[in-house]
């Protein structure tokens, strides 16, 4: 960050002039971003720092540097909790059955649709599958709750029940799964329908005279020009695998449905904040973060196979 | 596309035929997404027995809007409902001027350490301390209990970000903040007087994301806002929908006993999920048709 101000005319950018040069005739760009990136030492960076925590026994008196080490002793303790295994079973299937049913519907979504020719119609439908993105999450839990109440919820009545589904452990992941998809697989066509939107039209043009069905055109035309975002979209979500919405989970969590809905992040903010185990509770996330660091490379490099045209970052 | 639906008209059922499949079908789409958001503002303004006895699924029964009258009578909703506009109003304000300032000198090619500067805001898309490191640096600098605490270490939200710089590079010519400087404006006038002029489309839709996340958010304030005055509306409505408790303030305010209380608490479950949803549900349409060409923007360099 420099201080000295530059007093002289403003030169048109020339390769050849000195390094302190150039860095004083941007010393205003430089001062846009002071804040911001002393904002990003103190909140993100030095809270990685703080990780180590993790090795660590936190006494607050003591800081993230004075306090005691103790080695792997938080990662044992974690390993032989009693309900270890089964958060890890359910943060992983709960990702993966998610994965695997939210991947998929935005890009059937987006083919779909990008095949409408009422364009009003086509814009209705766009807006209206946006709307549940802008809800809150609290608010989409409040939906459920009201829906599937054993009492006169929407749900019961349709199906002349009354059964209390949030108290069923085996309705849990149905439940989460299908509210995250009535609230997001309409915002995820986004990027898919601005790729199809650069599609050259007359390659559908051509498609027609030869004679090609709306399927055939979807297949060959639409399907490879998505592939690349597709790819990409996969990776990311595979490297978030771990991260389950805690969020959701938290607030339809009942105690008659822990069987499958004890994941490991609402487990650190058990830990961490509602019982101040600082220490222990950095130690389970740190896990966590490294097996998603783990899943995006093996997801990356098996993805960087099947597409050679892509990577992350 | 106009016009393959002018020059399509003629080629025969198949054509017809899948246009109509694919109305129908989304159609129905559209039913599941909007019917659950209809049910609830019917809800809102029938009497809730009949909702649960099965009496509103397509209009309301019993119309009254007792629940939305016991919203705003309700002094904790009131106050939820006032913090999170403070939240969100000086939330965006601040979130958007900090994308801006790390954007803009981002986007400028020949600042020296562009790239180094660029990775160390990208990697905290990536890696980041964890929920407890964070809560307690955040501690540390004194902010529990504080607004601040919501906007500060969220910081730069680099995603967007990458949108805004991508936006500058590529449609903001370069000539004319050059042409600017060379008249002898400083970087700053060019940024307030170019810059941010050219770029409205963009930062209609930075407005509108970052209005919507702090509209919605409740994690951050459960955790740095412990206190209950300062809660925001989401959080406030946790204990009606969520816990399906009637607060304290209602109780006193409402006569009649246990069952009116149960009517009312049932009441304001559907007419507090309304008043939640609906500002951001209104304003969102007006800048949808930035959304797209904003992804295509950040799409391009990831």
């Amino acid at each position: 960050m420099s201080n000295n101000k530059s007093t002289s005319v403003k030169l048109p950018k020339a390769a050849g002039r000195p390094l302190t040069r150039r860095i004083t005739d941007h010393w205003q760009l430089y001062a846009m971003l002071f804040i911001p990136v002393a904002l990003t030492v103190i909140y993100k960076y030095i809270p990685m720092y703080g990780i180590q925590i993790a090795f660590r026994d936190y006494k607050a008196s003591r800081g993230f540097l004075g306090s005691e080490w103790v080695g792997l002793e938080w990662f044992r303790r974690f390993f032989s909790a009693p309900t270890f295994g089964r958060m890890m079973k359910n943060t992983i299937l709960l990702s993966l059955f998610s994965l695997l049913w939210s991947f998929p519907i935005p890009i059937i979504l987006a083919l779909m649709l990008n095949q409408v020719r009422f364009q009003r119609f086509k814009r209705i439908t766009q807006t209206v599958l946006y709307a549940p993105h802008f809800i809150s999450v609290m608010v989409i839990c409040g939906m459920i709750k009201i829906f599937l109440s054993p009492s006169g919820g929407l749900l019961n009545l349709i199906a002349g029940t009354s059964i209390d589904f949030l108290t069923e452990s085996s309705a849990f992941r149905t439940i989460y799964i299908a509210s995250g998809i009535w609230q997001d697989a309409g915002w995820g066509i986004i990027v898919y329908m601005a790729t199809l939107s650069n599609v050259d039209t007359s390659l559908y043009e051509a498609a027609k005279v030869d004679g090609a069905s709306m399927f055939q055109r979807i297949l060959h035309i639409d399907v490879p020009a998505l592939r690349s975002v597709m790819v990409l979209n996969l990776i990311m979500s595979a490297g978030g695998l771990m991260n389950v919405g805690f969020e959701k989970v938290w607030l339809l969590q009942t105690n008659l449905n822990k069987a499958t809905s004890d994941v490991i992040a609402v487990y650190v903010y058990q830990q961490g904040i509602e019982n101040a185990k600082y220490s222990y509770s950095t130690a389970v996330g740190l896990f966590n973060t490294i097996i998603n660091i783990i899943l995006l490379i093996a997801v990356n490099k098996t993805a960087g196979k099947i597409s050679e045209d892509t990577s992350f970052i | 596309m106009q016009a393959n639906a002018k020059t399509g008209k003629p080629s025969g059922l198949s054509e017809r035929g899948s246009d109509i499949v694919l109305v129908v079908f989304c159609s129905i789409i559209l039913f599941i997404v909007a019917y659950p958001l209809y049910y609830i503002l019917i809800a809102s303004v029938s009497d809730p027995y009949d909702v649960y006895a099965g009496k509103t699924f397509l209009l309301p029964s019993q119309f009254t809007l007792e629940g939305y009258k016991a919203v705003f009578a309700d002094s904790n909703i009131l106050t939820g409902l006032l913090n999170s506009f403070k939240y969100t109003i000086v939330g965006t304000i601040f979130s958007v001027v900090m994308l801006y300032l790390t954007a803009y000198p981002l986007s400028v090619r020949s600042m020296p350490g562009r790239k180094w500067l660029s990775i160390f805001f990208i990697i905290t898309m990536y890696f980041g301390g964890g929920m407890v490191p964070t809560y307690l640096v955040v501690k540390q600098t004194g902010l529990i209990n504080n607004m601040w605490s919501l906007f500060l270490p969220g910081g730069v939200g680099v995603g967007n970000m990458i949108i805004v710089r991508n936006f500058f590079e590529n449609s903001i010519p370069k000539e004319m903040t050059e042409a600017s400087e060379i008249d002898g404006a400083s970087k700053w006038i060019t940024f307030i007087r170019i810059v941010v002029p050219l770029s409205r489309s963009i930062m209609a839709v930075m407005v509108v994301f970052s209005m919507v996340a702090y509209w919605n958010d409740w994690f951050t304030s459960m955790i740095y806002l412990p206190s209950p005055s300062r809660a925001p509306l989401p959080l406030v409505l946790r204990n009606i929908l969520i816990k399906s408790s009637a607060s304290a303030s209602q109780a006193s305010t409402i006569s009649g006993g246990f069952a009116e209380l149960n009517r009312m608490t049932e009441m304001i479950k559907f007419s507090s999920i309304i008043i939640a949803a609906a500002p951001m549900l209104v304003i969102y349409p007006f800048v949808q048709k930035y959304f797209e060409k904003g992804f295509m923007a950040g799409a391009v360099k990831g």
